[in-house]
């Protein structure tokens, strides 16, 4: 048989595929509806949240931190309590990462301050001596991309029903008023800042990165 | 068996990607030896404003020597190993020679697209998927040209039967594209919110546990079809060729690609063990890494016993030495990897920096070696060049090994380390240790594993070198060599 489809390599091709394809059909679909159900109480991220998220992301802050407590005492001693699939039903993308060379932030909100974050991430080694984390200076002059977070709450909303809108859920509606919401989320979080550049910004109505990445780690529970 | 001095081979497309491997390899792991450094020296993420800090370069190392280095040598090799084994020349479909050519002009676009990207931080965060829609339609078209030129040779070909290497290209080319498809699909925001934020941006399809399954399923078989199968394809042909020994045995090449084939789909899991996956599927990813020592070693086993009776070469001839080392190296790095799938060593390994180690025994041995003793091969027969030193070769080889070791060694010590710090506790079963006190202990092992990189960059300067001088000042050669690459001393 062998020979025969070395000698054919349409059907050769195919062999391959077919050999290939069915261990993901296998391992993946069979608890995929399971895995896709959100714990009671998650909720899906504010568009603030969101826009802090891809900050995280675009600076690739998943590259040294995970978002997983795996379930062993050293872990939930460390960390708090380990984690449920559930809780990560609104995370697109997931970002449990693979490497620790940082502590994990699954749920960094519980134990970190915005004033402790905003020193953090201006200049690591002044909060932690020793750390070797780049500091984030630019968070302070970028501006967060609010726009572009409404269009992924909009478009998980519309295209996996994400619920938005509904009771106890977070508001979108209209982009202007998205833009309000989040201008209103982010006060707190500029008021318990000490940076110039930042309150300055906000008092024109700009929200920079570094005050949407504070609103996401302090969702982060 | 016609001769293949007979048919005028054209090797234009794989001297164009020989050039984008040398080029993109060296970015690539300058990059890595950057962000080596800056693990242990945090100031250097200080040099170019927020597009020199760890996370930008981090995506941009793994991908420019993935996707850069690695691929182009996948498809530089495919170009002239094609052409022989099929014992047809692109030359005579001009369709083909085109179709080689554009390829490699919409590869360079993409990849210029891919650098510009991950410096602005433009990034789905997936590893080794990090590209957005735009880019992936254009990875996709690059793709199906790839297979075009695959299956375009393949129908014109004059030998019927499949040589093993073209399995190889054939399920590497099959593999990738399947992954590469499913992992990455996405809904552009821009045009489902109607007309919102930046148009580049999508959100994934699948969201938390079904994501990390995805990807994984993905991330770990990337590793499968870009870093082991086309890299036998070469191994398959490159070894033969070089040392003028037959393959030790054909049943047991046929046993490790078909078994390597189906066991290696099923071992992603082994990346989410203690995860919120479900517990089976991690528990079937320990055991099919397991089982894929088998097929691995099967090939590799394969390799050395071609050498059987003719080991004076490995001292006579460099190529063999990268060659028969880079086997050696798989093999360990086989056995290294499913030693890691193992649930108990997983707990401790997970996370810490033996991961990056083993990774890296497998690329810069395994592969990077492959790699290298492939264009050292194909050099001479596509320039009609001697090689330019043989001396250079030698301690280039010496050096790189060096490199590697340091690597590897440092990254274990490394990895264990913090993996036990972590999990200790004081006699009243607090932890022992704050998370930054096991960051602080790695500082020796970082700025070791820097250096072992370094040395191996080196190495491969020196590489490039070598082919350079052999191409501008090699003495030309009337006939193609039958098997040993004639070099100076």
């Amino acid at each position: 048989m062998f020979h025969w489809l070395e000698k054919n390599p349409f059907f050769f091709a195919v062999g391959v595929f077919l050999v290939i394809a069915y261990a993901g059909l296998i391992t993946i679909l069979p608890d995929f509806m399971n895995s896709a159900r959100p714990v009671v109480g998650t909720k899906p991220y504010t568009v603030l949240q969101l826009a802090g998220r891809h900050a995280y992301i675009k600076d690739s802050c998943n590259a040294c931190h995970s978002q997983l407590i795996r379930p062993f005492k050293s872990e939930t001693d460390r960390y708090g309590m380990y984690s449920l699939s559930g809780e990560y039903a609104y995370d697109r993308p997931f970002l449990w990462g693979s490497k620790r060379t940082g502590p994990d932030l699954m749920r960094v909100g519980n134990y970190r301050t915005t004033d402790w974050l905003e020193n953090h991430m201006l200049d690591p080694a002044s909060v932690v001596p020793g750390s070797i984390m780049p500091k984030y200076g630019h968070m302070f002059n970028n501006k967060a991309n609010i726009e572009t977070a409404y269009a992924e709450a909009v478009t998980v909303k519309k295209v996996f029903n994400v619920p938005y809108d509904e009771k106890d859920m977070p508001k979108l509606g209209s982009f202007e008023e998205a833009q309000k919401l989040a201008l209103e989320e982010a006060k707190e979080i500029v008021d318990n800042m000490k940076n110039p550049t930042v309150k300055e910004a906000y008092a024109k109505g700009e929200i920079k990165e570094i005050v949407a990445l504070i609103a996401y780690l302090n969702s982060l529970k | 068996m016609q001769s293949s001095s007979m048919i005028n081979y054209d090797y234009s497309v794989a001297k164009l990607f020989a050039f984008a491997t040398i080029i993109l390899g060296i970015v690539g792991m300058l990059i890595g030896v950057l962000i080596a450094f800056q693990m242990a020296y945090p100031e250097l993420n200080n040099l170019a404003g927020e597009y020199g800090t760890f996370g930008r370069l981090r995506p941009l190392h793994t991908d420019s020597v993935i996707f850069g280095f690695l691929v182009s040598g996948i498809f530089s090799t495919w170009y002239y190993v094609g052409q022989r084994v099929l014992k047809v020349s692109m030359a005579e479909s001009p369709f083909l020679m085109a179709l080689g050519k554009i390829h490699f002009v919409l590869y360079l676009l993409v990849v210029a697209a891919v650098v510009v990207s991950l410096l602005l931080g433009i990034t789905t965060s997936k590893e080794y998927a990090e590209f957005e829609w735009p880019i992936d339609i254009g990875i996709v078209v690059i793709w199906v040209m790839w297979g075009m030129s695959i299956f375009g040779l393949i129908g014109i070909r004059r030998e019927k039967t499949l040589y093993i290497s073209v399995w190889y290209y054939i399920a590497t080319f099959l593999g990738v594209a399947m992954l590469y498809l499913f992992n990455n699909m996405e809904v552009p925001t821009y045009f489902a919110s109607g007309g919102y934020g930046d148009w580049w941006h999508s959100v994934s399809m699948y969201a938390g546990t079904n994501d990390a399954m995805v990807q994984w399923w993905y991330g770990h078989n990337a590793v499968a079809f870009v870093f082991t199968v086309p890299i036998i394809a070469m191994i398959y042909y490159f070894l033969p060729k070089e040392s003028g020994q037959p393959i030790f045995s054909y049943k047991l090449s046929l046993l490790s690609f078909w078994g390597l084939m189906f066991v290696y789909l099923w071992a992603g899991g082994h990346h989410l063990l203690y995860s919120t996956v479900p517990d089976w599927v991690q528990t079937m990813g320990s055991i099919f890494s397991i089982v894929l020592i088998l097929p691995s070693w099967g090939s590799a086993i394969n390799m050395l016993l071609t050498m059987k009776g003719e080991w004076q070469q490995l001292k006579e001839n460099p190529l063999i030495k990268f060659m028969v080392l880079a086997s050696t190296f798989y093999m360990f790095s086989t056995l290294e990897g499913p030693i890691q799938a193992i649930k108990s060593v997983n707990a401790l390994a997970h996370f810490t920096d033996w991961i990056p180690g083993h990774v890296h025994d497998g690329t810069l041995g395994w592969v990077g070696f492959m790699i290298i003793a492939a264009l050292l091969h194909m050099t001479p027969r596509m320039f009609k060049k001697e090689l330019y030193s043989k001396k250079l070769m030698e301690s280039q080889f010496w050096i790189q090994t060096t490199g590697i070791v340091l690597y590897f060694s440092s990254m274990w010590i490394a990895g264990i380390t913090q993996g036990m710090m972590w999990r200790a506790t004081d006699q009243y079963g607090n932890l022992a240790y704050s998370f930054i006190d096991t960051v602080n202990v790695l500082h020796p092992y970082y700025t070791i594993r820097g250096v072992g990189g370094l040395l191996y960059l080196a190495g491969f300067i020196m590489f490039a070198y070598n082919f350079y001088k052999t191409i501008t000042a090699g003495r030309v050669i009337e006939e193609e060599p039958r098997s040993a690459s004639p070099m100076a001393a």
